[in-house]
């Protein structure tokens, strides 16, 4: 029936789940990317690629159907219109 | 109609006309909850990101007394078990009930863990007064003035300001908890099942279904736990 994940690929996703925490940690305590909110922007853009590599390997979907990713972007793309439009009134107004 | 217990490992619901059709709606219904979660906690950080920009000095006050070592030990503890119940569902879907139900116990374990983590994280904070509600917000000072990094934040300190970042810290890692306390429910669920050798490789919508739920609970902590402890 549907593509079954086998555990080498499961133990690799894990261990890059890892090495991404260590790095957000590393990143956001150690290194001082100054004032403005790079160090804020930064440890986002990690936490992106680790909450993509959940979606896609531990939640099946980069071997699913386009209707649970169509789904999922749904969710996705309506908090995206929330972030977006709480942004132009907060910075534009 | 028949209203016999039909055996669900190797038959589909009458109202279906195959097993993966049934399979197939049971998951998406299950991907649709998961699109209200994401829309849910995204409200949160929505408020979040608003006020961290008219306060920021605050959430940095705030996120430096909390325990990032605990914060980070409960990171990796939740994705440990994420991997432990992706590897439930392979076996499941493989047809091995007792080796995923190996597999969900140690999930299991890590969210008592993740609870019992938290509960220590929680104590501090009450205990230093810094639960805004029940008329227990009486912050100690002298322990935020002793964890913050940067001490040139301290001149434009207000306690009414920090109790925001506090509202905050227990509505989010509080919801995610509910979250958690709910998913080791549905473990219990999922285990009594896999003893009783309820799923095959034909039939395993239950465990992945919670495996789903369970991972979306493991991205929100993702999200959690730098802009709380670490930022």
């Amino acid at each position: 029936m549907a593509h079954i994940v086998p555990l080498n690929v499961n133990i690799k996703t894990l261990t890059t789940l890892v090495v991404l925490t260590i790095t957000t940690v590393v990143t956001a305590k150690y290194v001082d990317l100054g004032h403005g909110h790079y160090n804020l922007l930064l440890a986002m853009f990690i936490a992106s690629i680790k909450a993509t590599i959940v979606l896609g390997w531990f939640m099946h979907l980069k071997y699913d159907g386009m209707m649970n990713r169509a789904i999922a972007l749904c969710g996705l793309a309506f908090l995206a219109l929330l972030f977006g439009f709480s942004y132009i009134d907060l910075f534009y107004r | 109609m028949s209203t016999a217990k039909i055996d669900r490992r190797v038959e589909h619901s009458h109202h279906f006309s195959s097993m993966q059709q049934e399979y197939e709606a049971g998951k998406q219904g299950v991907w649709i909850f998961m699109a209200t979660e994401i829309m849910m906690f995204g409200g949160l950080f929505v408020g979040y990101f608003i006020y961290r920009f008219a306060y920021p000095e605050m959430y940095i006050a705030g996120g430096d007394s909390l325990n990032w070592v605990q914060g980070a030990a409960n990171t990796l503890v939740l994705l440990v078990s994420s991997f432990t119940m992706a590897q439930a569902v392979t076996e499941t879907m493989k047809g091995d009930n007792k080796k995923a139900l190996k597999y969900v116990i140690v999930t299991t374990a890590c969210a008592f863990i993740f609870l019992i983590v938290k509960y220590f994280e929680y104590s501090a904070k009450v205990h230093h007064g810094l639960f805004p509600g029940f008329d227990m917000w009486n912050p100690d000072m002298e322990y935020i003035k002793s964890h913050i990094r940067d001490t040139s934040l301290l001149a434009n300190f207000s306690a009414e300001n920090l109790r925001l970042f506090f509202v905050l810290y227990f509505a989010m890692t509080g919801l995610h908890g509910i979250h958690i306390l709910i998913g080791i429910g549905l473990m219990f669920w999922i285990m009594k099942r896999l003893k009783n050798n309820e799923f095959s490789s034909k039939y395993y919508t239950a465990v992945e279904g919670v495996g789903l739920y369970w991972h979306i609970v493991d991205i929100i902590w993702i999200f959690l736990f730098p802009l709380m402890y670490l930022i």
